[in-house]
């Protein structure tokens, strides 16, 4: 192990430590892992998926009791039962996933479990004011106290959680992967407030895979892969190029090439799509062998466009055209889509992707039965056989195709939905926020296989909340603001600021 | 097809594990009622009971069949006794022949599950919902049709439900086998068997993959209706008359004998060949409680313990199986 080097916090005492931490499902998890944590610090957390990140902060939080080792927390031994003592020792975590319940209002959210209340009647002014000025710190002003949870979009969601979280009382706080669903400037916000905290003297571990924001506030940074501490440093003394390397453990993929391909004839042609106010008098084209971005804040109506395209919902107004057709096609439901080869990759892969029970097989091949059955019988080896092949093609590993979907990692399950697609031949593929939730080296994967994709002669758009990822990835940037498109960018014309301000252009002078 | 050797020997390993507990149990209440009573074990004993599981195994397939896809169907009982009211009023009083009565027995069950199945998918009704419904509107026809009269058809239709000599089993029984087997075939071999599974499993994913996930549900629901019918054949043959009261309950024996064979009530996952070993579990401890002359409040409670201590064994072979792979 490494020494511990002098670093910001570390003239604090130690708040919370943890010495040769073990744990085991069917495998070990967690190999001797050390950790200390002071006042004041942010302590970042990095690693691929399943190096144990996870099961740490879950081990801190008291939601999986450890098999070995010790903690510490103030000086004292600390061993919580369960969520509720850790909570009332003062760890707190925010989840990666969301933890709300959503047919309740914001308010009675950020209370659960202690709703003010006379006599077993919720004071319901009082948990309102309360909740607002709890909503108000984290920047989140705006958002009714009232309005169900449902109402808002996934990053304001995230951002109630936060405002949730912080109004416990608070000594060590667990963020993990906060920022998944948040726009730049709610990112901002979040990091106001664990500014605040650091002042107060609260330890926080930071778990992320966004190497930007880890080296925009972290002061130690812990490597963990497979289960053990690779190395524990302070911030300044480490690279990107050095963690990538470290959480991989092998050296990162060149991100060159990544853009700059000629594009060939339209593929899809979008006019005038319009649907509520979430889409608004969209047109674009898109063309074989590109990858087209569709930049824009959270909530600026990339998803909602998406699924106007595909039928998911039905647009209010507008057309789609296929190829150089002047005669639109006719989307009344997914099938249509899908029959004329436009495929979306959802967001969610886990609600609106994959069937989780099922194994890759069925999931790979679910779009595209009719290939593999003669006259509605499947021929399960032909099933096979085109299940092997097209998750080679995307390089599915360390999984087989009768393994279930839920088994696989985030990066693997993306891949599947991939393989589905590739398998289907979908001409036009349209990607919602795919890096969402998955490590770096699974990151570089999926870059990949959208640069192969558009290699295939493939018009691939990609939604992404992450403008660098998209400035890295594409050959062409649309920026949606509001729900209309602000702006379009080529490759060698854009700057980060020229976006930023596009994407902001219709929220400036507008109440909407 | 040397390659595919070993992956034969692992479904059949995975089929020996997925039938080898509800054979257990099967084996274990017949020698439980072999050792108490001295008439069980006997030829007499099995025919009856395969003669009078008929019925309730075609419902319980068409049952499976509805709750892989995520619903429920509460008519089935209804269903039946609509059915067998046409079937007797068309023989009885209109004296058409049985197998003219019988299809319109099945075609009147298809009907009421096709309209099931529209209402469901049309508006997005929880299946619960419009079957309830459905449950009193086909009570209601029932009596009508039957003018609240048990409708005695006699021999012309016995021929379905009594055993035939030599092999002691009816041809309803065997009709009723080739259902199980061919709705095993259906929801295991077949691209719709896949869609019904993947549907249970979740339909927003199907949707979003380019499958209209609606007629394929609304079959479902008609499939089910249709297997209501037959079964309202079978009973109207073994008891040669046809009740409007009949089947009233027989929703929830369904229910039973599809949840003991495993299948899931979130849809999803379901076995139809668990499922008819669910139904023979329930005919068997029926059958055995009855010859050891176990009255009817005693014969409840046991019937409803079997039933959870079912369920809760699944929960665990789940578990078991999860940890395993």
């Amino acid at each position: 192990m490494n020494t511990p080097a002098p670093a910001p916090g570390s003239d604090q005492p130690t708040l919370l430590s943890l010495r040769g931490i073990c744990k085991s499902y069917a495998a070990p998890v967690l190999t001797d892992v050390d950790f200390d944590l002071h006042s004041g610090q942010v302590h970042a957390l990095v690693g691929a998926n399943g190096a144990g990140k996870s099961t740490l902060s879950r081990i801190v939080s008291g939601l999986t009791p450890g098999d070995g080792g010790a903690m510490t927390l103030g000086g004292q031994p600390y061993a919580p039962g369960g969520k509720a003592e850790a909570e009332a020792a003062g760890v707190q975590m925010v989840m990666q996933e969301l933890n709300l319940v959503p047919t309740l209002t914001v308010a009675e959210n950020i209370h659960m479990g202690h709703l003010p209340s006379r006599f077993g009647w919720v004071r319901r002014s009082v948990m309102n004011a309360q909740a607002r000025e709890a909503l108000t710190a984290a920047g989140l002003g705006d958002v009714d106290p009232s309005a169900p949870v449902s109402t808002l979009g996934v990053g304001q969601q995230q951002m109630v959680e936060i405002a949730a979280t912080l109004r416990r009382s608070c000594r060590v706080l667990i963020l993990d992967e906060p920022t998944a669903a948040l726009t730049d400037p709610q990112i901002d916000l979040l990091f106001e407030q664990i500014a605040m905290l650091k002042q107060r003297g609260v330890g926080i571990i930071y778990i992320s895979h966004r190497m930007d924001e880890i080296f925009r506030i972290a002061d130690r940074i812990t490597i963990l892969r497979d289960g053990r501490v690779i190395t524990a440093q302070p911030t300044g003394e480490l690279t990107m190029d050095v963690i990538i390397r470290h959480m991989a453990g092998r050296d990162p993929v060149e991100a060159t090439d990544m853009g700059e391909r000629t594009p060939g004839a339209v593929k899809l042609r979008v006019e005038h799509l319009s649907r509520g106010k979430a889409v608004r008098d969209v047109s674009f084209e898109l063309r074989g062998g590109e990858i087209v971005g569709l930049a824009g804040l959270v909530g600026s109506g990339r998803t909602e466009t998406l699924r106007a395209i595909i039928g998911a919902d039905r647009p209010d107004a507008g057309c789609v055209y296929r190829n150089d057709s002047s005669t639109p096609v006719k989307i009344r439901q997914p099938r249509d889509a899908v029959r004329a080869g436009i495929a979306m990759i959802p967001e969610d892969r886990k609600q609106d992707g994959l069937l989780l029970s099922q194994p890759v097989r069925a999931n790979t091949t679910l779009a595209t039965m009719g290939a593999v059955s003669t006259a509605g019988w499947i021929c399960s080896g032909d099933e096979r056989r085109a299940a092997s092949r097209f998750n080679d093609i995307v390089e599915l590993r360390g999984a087989g195709i009768e393994q279930n979907a839920d088994e696989l990692s985030g990066g693997n399950q993306q891949k599947v939905v991939i393989a589905r697609w590739l398998m289907r031949d979908s001409e036009v593929m349209l990607f919602d926020e795919p890096t969402r939730g998955i490590d770096v080296a699974a990151k570089w994967t999926v870059y990949r296989e959208l640069a192969d994709l558009a290699g295939r002669g493939k018009a691939v758009l990609v939604v992404s909340s992450d403008l660098r990822e998209l400035m890295a990835i594409c050959d062409r940037m649309l920026v949606m603001s509001a729900g209309r498109i602000a702006g379009e960018f080529t490759r060698g014309q854009w700057t980060y600021d020229d976006i930023m301000a596009a994407a902001f252009s219709n929220y400036l002078n507008r109440k909407s | 097809m040397g390659e595919l050797r070993p992956s034969r020997r692992a479904a059949i390993q995975r089929m020996a594990a997925e039938y080898a507990g509800m054979t257990l149990v099967l084996a274990a209440l017949v020698g439980l009622f072999s050792a108490m009573s001295d008439h069980f074990f006997t030829t007499a004993t099995f025919s009856t009971l395969a003669n009078r599981a008929a019925d309730l195994t075609v419902i319980a397939v068409g049952m499976t069949f509805v709750l892989v896809v995520a619903g429920i169907d509460l008519s089935v009982g209804s269903v039946l006794a609509l059915g067998g009211s046409v079937l007797g009023v068309a023989m009885a009083q209109w004296g058409w022949p049985m197998p003219a009565a019988a299809a319109l027995c099945i075609v009147t069950g298809l009907a009421a599950g096709a309209v099931n199945g529209a209402i469901t998918v049309a508006w997005a009704i929880p299946s619960f919902i419009v079957t309830l419904g459905m449950l009193e509107i086909a009570r209601g026809g029932a009596y009508l049709v039957a003018n609240e009269r048990t409708q005695y058809i006699g021999d012309a239709i016995a021929g379905i439900g009594a055993p035939l000599a030599g092999i002691g089993v009816s041809p309803a029984f065997m009709i009723a086998l080739a259902v199980v087997i061919i709705g095993q075939i259906v929801l295991t071999r077949t691209v719709f068997g896949r869609y019904m599974i993947a549907i249970g499993t979740n339909e927003q994913v199907v949707r979003l993959s380019g499958i209209d996930p609606r007629p394929i549900k609304a079959i479902v629901f008609m499939i089910c209706g249709g297997l209501a019918g037959l079964g309202a054949v079978f009973q109207t043959s073994r008891l040669g008359a046809a009740d409007p009261n009949a089947g009233i309950g027989l929703e929830l024996s369904a229910i039973a004998a599809v949840v003991i064979g495993g299948t899931s009530l979130m849809g999803g996952r379901g076995s139809v060949i668990n499922t008819f070993f669910g139904v023979l579990i329930i005919a068997v401890l029926e059958a055995g409680l009855n010859q050891l002359g176990v009255q009817e409040p005693a014969k409840r409670l046991i019937t409803g313990a079997v039933i959870v201590v079912a369920v809760v064994a699944d929960v665990y072979r789940q578990k078991l199986t999860r940890a395993r792979s």
